[in-house]
């Protein structure tokens, strides 16, 4: 059980099961069915792990897990978590905010994006093997929304470390963007200062942006965003409304004043 | 092939649609005792999207089967109703438990999304279909007319097998199989229509 502090940015809606959350993913690497990551990801080795740490910070280097975690406080983030597919859960992770990581990295003045890699291991991650995605999978934040107290490396949920199909040992969450942002099993973590390549964006750019922000106001070519299926709520549940950046409109909002949210979608 | 056409003969019909409607009572009972993983709804609604698609292809394989002397052909109706059954409760699945009868999005989407409008189009193409499959219809319109406004089904099964394949992100393979499947039996029937009539043109 891992120790972890409650926290205040946590959400009081009851989260989803373990089971619902570990059964249901997303996770190219290990197959394009909701089941397949949990029926594939066994063999992914997660220890020993380390991220390679670059770009436009000081202290540059390839930090063992360990040395990643040190000095960071665990905390439990209750948070929605809302996919672009149009479907929705509310997950218990468990995790530290990513400005603790690179304030400690030290933040060259230049930088102004992050970019992340997952591990690429296509005898372990049998989705690689196929080119669907072009691998690495890749993702990027703008510098403050790096740094926004709500960004968190997750290393756990519901009190335990990762599961594997969930991004294990180490994965970034953004709650108020689309889940695709939230990239999984980080091994890499660049600062830099052009806007970095993301990989739904570089599959098809005029479906997925680079912000990717959880926006019922504006659609998806192919699906309508305004509102959501919240998985486990039953057959009959139907919807219910997205709510503007998944609800965290109040936190965030202020990141993105005086731009076109239809334009930097 | 005389032997498997003497047992398609000794076959009845209703086998056909007792078989057809099994899978039906399959999904039910997973939806029943949960196995259908952590979002039933979208299970259900893929799995009569794709009982749906395999019964049209199913239909479209009949004919090329009887180039190779293989009659089935008693048995198209009932493949041809299962299919249009499927798409219907596969189209009733989004409206009620994916939807939620959320009218005004089901509205919008109409008219804005590629996927759902090719997929409503080849629901649409199958309605008068079903309704004149039985044999007052064929009676009715004359075995000309009818045999032209089933032609439709090659519409229908290409507008299902599109809509698969626009409605997943990137390329996965399944719903590729799919299309592959009805263009190679729509381009056969091409073929040999070409060969039929190129003589007569010669």
């Amino acid at each position: 059980k891992i120790d972890a502090a409650k926290s205040p940015l946590s959400i009081s809606d009851e989260p989803n099961t373990l089971e619902e959350i570990t059964t249901y993913n997303n996770f190219y690497e290990f197959g394009t069915g909701k089941e397949d990551p949990a029926a594939n990801a066994g063999a992914l080795t997660t220890d020993p792990w380390s991220i390679e740490i670059g770009g436009m910070v000081d202290k540059p280097g390839t930090y063992d897990l360990a040395d990643v975690l040190k000095g960071q406080p665990l905390e439990e983030r209750i948070y929605r978590f809302r996919c672009v597919e149009a479907w929705s859960m509310v997950v218990p992770w468990i995790g530290f905010q990513l400005s603790g990581l690179l304030n400690r990295v030290g933040v060259q003045p230049s930088a102004k994006y992050v970019a992340f890699e997952t591990l690429v291991r296509p005898e372990e991650m049998p989705g690689q093997n196929s080119p669907i995605l072009e691998w690495p999978y890749r993702e990027g934040l703008r510098l403050d929304e790096a740094m926004h107290p709500l960004t968190i490396m997750a290393t756990g949920l519901y009190g335990e470390d990762m599961p594997k199909q969930n991004g294990a040992p180490i994965r970034l969450v953004v709650p108020w963007k689309y889940g695709f942002k939230s990239i999984k099993s980080v091994v890499k973590i660049s600062l830099t200062d052009r806007m970095p390549q993301t990989t739904w964006n570089m599959l098809q750019p005029s479906e997925y942006g680079f912000y990717s922000n959880v926006n019922p106001t504006v659609d998806h070519p192919r699906w309508p965003q305004a509102s959501e299926r919240r998985v486990g709520a039953g057959l009959f549940a139907g919807r219910q409304d997205t709510l503007m950046f998944n609800g965290y409109e109040d936190q965030v909002a202020s990141l993105y004043a005086g731009q076109d949210l239809s334009k930097d979608f | 092939m005389d032997s498997l056409n003497r047992l398609a003969r000794r076959v009845p019909t209703w086998v056909v649609y007792i078989a057809g409607v099994l899978p039906f009572g399959w999904i039910v009972w997973l939806t029943l005792t949960n196995g259908l993983g952590a979002d039933p709804v979208k299970a259900i609604e893929l799995r009569l999207g794709e009982l749906g698609l395999q019964f049209l292809v199913g239909g479209l394989v009949i004919t090329p089967l009887r180039w190779f002397g293989l009659n089935l052909i008693k048995f198209r109706r009932a493949v041809g109703l299962i299919a249009f059954f499927y798409i219907a409760m596969h189209l009733s699945a989004w409206v009620v438990l994916d939807m939620g009868l959320r009218w005004a999005e089901m509205a919008n989407d109409l008219v804005k999304r590629w996927y759902i409008i090719i997929g409503m189009a080849g629901f649409a193409a199958m309605i008068p279909l079903a309704v004149t499959s039985n044999n007052a219809s064929v009676k009715r319109l004359g075995g000309k007319v009818w045999n032209k406004l089933h032609k439709l089904t090659y519409f229908a099964a290409l507008a299902g097998a599109v809509h698969y394949v626009v409605l997943v992100k990137a390329w996965p393979v399944e719903p590729l199989l799919y299309l592959g499947a009805v263009v190679l039996l729509l381009a056969a029937r091409a073929w040999k229509a070409r060969a039929r009539l190129l003589p007569a043109f010669a």
